[in-house]
């Protein structure tokens, strides 16, 4: 049985509790007896995998069994094989991740649908329109369309907990894997749950060989057509779904709607507000569609409006549908203009939209805009952040034009004024892949920056290229112990894993020194001026050079020494040396300094995290240790 | 159908909003009212502005229209101002008037308003409540009871479907014993705030 810590483990069927819809999908997961689940964090999917860990830190502290095996794995496409080999021994799993996590495990997936599924398994996709955290705002349903999984949108936390609980079902039945897509706005929604009763878990599955598991072409070959049949089913089951039905607003007659995702409760309140008279296709089985279903609805319609974020994958889809049954349906969507490819949806924007297409008036007032300019807050490096020092060193260390490829995390927002240290970014593992071509194409020194997580991830296979190619660049591994930005996950680099156990820590410098790098650097960064000598033998150094900055994230420091009843050292500065010449600010820029309206420089104690690093770097001393004089 | 109440609830990441407006969703689930909250996570938590929301009764969507909120809470003076689109002449605004300067002043030549503007200009579309939150979580015993005092503040607003009672026993339920007392003291320094207003 599921090890009972809080709420969410708790078998009390019927029982209501306030749930985020990642959390929602986790207690999906236990409801449908997961066995394995696997991760690689990233927001906005981090929560769903942070609750299977929680509870398995728990049990392990408790040393009971969670009744489950969890892993943050070292990346997407190693987390989707651990469960997809669990799934090939009939045991249930589900992997984790956000959208561009599927570009790293696309490669299993896309053959993952030709071998098929013994055990359920679910894969979840945290899509992230507006980019509120991401990259890019790719729309992964055209995964399901690319690869051939069935996929299911949920618009609620409570259709999220029921989605991932019968998916393992629907994906056991048609032996696929089942794509779960989310969007941010429903990984990070909380609402009311209705739980079901916990299933119990199979805990250890068989292996029972079968040669159509082998993937060389004879075998591919075989398996397409197999499933191509096996999405035929998927179909029938998509006409059957509960999942896709048709909701009515006042007395509707040919005009329709079809939505589907977190869009759809937009559409619900706004149709309701606007007093509308429509029906409502509601689709929650989004691939693949129900194509009877979608064709008597658009029949029944002489107007439909899709509303669906992003990319126009249903629109595309119901204009071929109804081309193919001769309908002359107008179709409002994106393709109209009245509705956008970008960003995520509000209800202003389907009111709009509605008010236009409907020709009603829009009932709710013109937003009113502040007349005072407000102040921009973007997010930034914390103060005590050890990748500011080791910016800030660098900066000292390289020539002006020097290039500074950057990666994905916390250390992105180096990019902000004044370090500016962040001059080009694709994806996760691409500063060294980019750090190598820039070496061939340049003169221009470069130095390029990843964290340790994205050391693990996808950053070891460029440095192994920059040493065979001997590309002359300085990589940065800033080693601060922790997945920081996701919410401190643990990585290859910690002592523990994701359950809490011991687990062997893998050491940067170790992984770089294997790859044959000859020159290599470990510094502390919060030592500014040797870990500016440093960088500079990097730079001097012909060839491929590694800095591993080593220091724990500040968060997790103060976090520790809270914990251990450390006093936090605070810093002052003294005015009668002070020249306000902005070293402090203007180029080593801690969030927790701060002008006075007189022009004078203080340091907030409410946010200073006691690094003293501006201690380092005030060039006149005039900031010391409170209490020292 | 039951009345729509939209809260929306602004700060700056760190100060603890999402936790108040998960406080808010539990209390809202015990009185038994429909509700659906929503949270920002991820970079927006590295001391940049956070904006979640809070809706109660008969919802479908986690989000409102712009200029239906009944309760703007704020617990920084400038990002109640950021969100108010929001507002409308009736909506309460609840704000802390202890501003958090952001490093864009410092480094990148922007201005932060003057408080008197700010508190002006919020006035002009809404109806304003300024509350000292730090002054009144420090008379109550500890300054990190702060957001407590904004949750009393915006129970004493009257907007919430179910009794003040029910927002502090929901506040207390995660708190330990020994910080229960100033808990309860800074939801009623809140309350008072508000009511006196």
């Amino acid at each position: 049985m599921v090890f009972i810590m809080t709420e969410i483990t708790e078998d009390k069927p019927g029982k209501q509790i306030l749930l985020l819809g990642n959390e929602a999908i986790t207690r999906g997961a236990l409801e449908a007896g997961v066995d394995v689940a696997t991760t690689y964090p990233g927001t906005p999917s981090s929560e769903i995998a942070d609750t299977f860990s929680m509870i398995a830190k728990e049990a392990t502290r408790q040393k009971k069994d969670p009744g489950f095996y969890f892993q943050y794995s070292v990346n997407e496409k190693v987390a989707l094989e651990v469960a997809a080999a669990a799934s090939f021994c009939g045991l249930r799993s589900l992997t984790c991740m956000k959208h561009v996590g599927l570009n790293v495990a696309s490669d299993t997936f896309m053959t993952y649908m030709y071998v098929g599924c013994r055990g359920g398994h679910i894969i979840v996709s945290a899509d992230d329109p507006y980019c509120h955290s991401s990259q890019n705002e790719q729309d992964n349903r055209y995964f399901a369309l690319f690869g051939g999984a069935p996929m299911l949108e949920p618009t609620t936390p409570q259709e999220a907990k029921e989605m991932t609980r019968i998916g393992f079902d629907i994906s056991e039945q048609l032996h696929l894997p089942l794509l779960l897509r989310t969007t941010t706005r429903l990984n990070h929604a909380r609402g009311p749950i209705i739980l079901n009763a916990l299933q119990k878990p199979r805990k250890k599955g068989y292996f029972t060989k079968d040669p159509l598991l082998v993937t060389v072409p004879s075998t591919a070959r075989v398996k397409h057509p197999v499933l191509l049949k096996q999405l035929e089913e998927a179909e029938k089951l998509s006409e059957k779904s509960p999942f896709n039905e048709i909701i009515t607003i006042g007395k509707p007659k040919d005009i329709g709607i079809i939505a589907s995702g977190v869009s759809y409760t937009y559409v619900k309140e706004m149709a309701e507000e606007l007093h509308l008279n429509v029906k409502i296709l509601k689709l929650g089985m989004t691939h693949p569609l129900p194509r009877k279903m979608c064709e008597t609805f658009i029949n029944s319609c002489s107007s439909l409006i899709m509303v669906e974020e992003l990319e126009p994958f249903l629109e595309n889809q119901m204009k071929a549908l109804a081309f193919d049954i001769g309908s002359d349906v107008k179709i409002y969507g994106k393709s109209s203009s009245h509705f956008s490819r970008l960003y995520e949806y509000t209800p202003d924007i389907v009111a709009e939209a509605f008010s236009k297409i409907f020709k009603v008036k829009n009932p709710f007032p013109k937003p009113v805009f502040s007349k005072i300019k407000v102040p921009s807050r973007p997010p930034s490096l914390c103060p005590g952040c050890p990748h500011r020092a080791t910016y800030y060193a660098v900066k000292k260390a390289a020539p002006k034009d020097a290039i500074y490829p950057t990666d994905i995390g916390c250390y992105t927002l180096g990019k902000a004024p004044p370090l500016e240290m962040a001059d080009v970014l694709l994806c996760m593992g691409s500063n060294a892949g980019m750090a190598c071509g820039f070496s061939v194409a340049t003169q221009q020194k470069i130095v390029s920056f990843m964290g340790d997580s994205t050391f693990f991830h996808s950053g070891i296979p460029p440095i192994i290229n920059a040493v065979h190619h001997n590309h002359d660049v300085v990589i940065t591994i800033l080693d601060n112990r922790t997945t920081a930005m996701t919410g401190h996950q643990p990585h290859p680099g910690t002592p523990f894993d994701g359950m809490g156990r011991p687990a062997r820590l893998i050491n940067v410098e170790d992984v770089v020194k294997g790859c044959g790098v000859q020159h290599i650097e470990i510094v502390d960064p919060n030592k500014i001026k040797e870990t500016t000598a440093a960088f500079k033998r990097a730079l001097e150094f012909k060839g491929p050079s590694v800095v591993v900055s080593k220091s724990p994230c500040i968060l997790l420091e103060v976090q520790r020494k809270r914990k251990a009843a450390e006093e936090i050292q605070l810093f002052h500065i003294n005015q009668e040396i002070c020249k306000r010449c902005k070293t402090c600010i203007g180029r080593f820029g801690c969030p927790a300094l701060y002008f006075a309206e007189d022009g004078s420089v203080h340091i907030d104690a409410a946010q200073c995290n006691g690094c003293g690093n501006c201690v380092q770097v005030c060039p006149f001393g005039a900031i010391s240790a409170e209490g020292s004089t | 159908m039951s009345k729509k109440i939209s809260i929306v609830l602004t700060g700056v990441g760190g100060q603890g909003v999402i936790t108040a407006a998960n406080i808010l969703g539990k209390a809202a689930v015990k009185a038994k009212t429909g509700v659906f909250v929503s949270e920002i996570h991820g970079m927006a938590q590295r001391g940049g502005a956070v904006v979640c929301t809070v809706r109660m009764g008969g919802v479908s969507s986690p989000l409102l229209p712009s200029g239906t909120a009944d309760v703007l809470l704020s617990t920084e003076p400038v990002e109640a101002l950021r969100n108010i689109c929001y507002v409308n002449k009736k909506t309460k605004v609840i704000t802390d008037i202890n501003p958090i300067i952001p490093f864009t002043v410092a480094v990148g030549g922007e201005q932060y308003p003057k408080l008197d503007e700010i508190f002006k200009e919020i006035s002009a579309h809404a109806e304003l409540y300024k509350v000292d939150a730090l002054k009144i979580a420090k008379e109550a015993g500890a300054v990190i009871t702060k957001n407590t005092v904004m949750l009393g503040a915006l129970a004493a607003s009257g907007v919430l479907p179910f009794k003040p009672e029910v927002l502090l026993e929901t506040i207390l339920e995660d708190i330990p014993e020994k910080y229960k007392d100033v808990n309860k003291k800074a939801f009623e320094g809140g309350m008072k705030a508000v009511q006196s207003a």
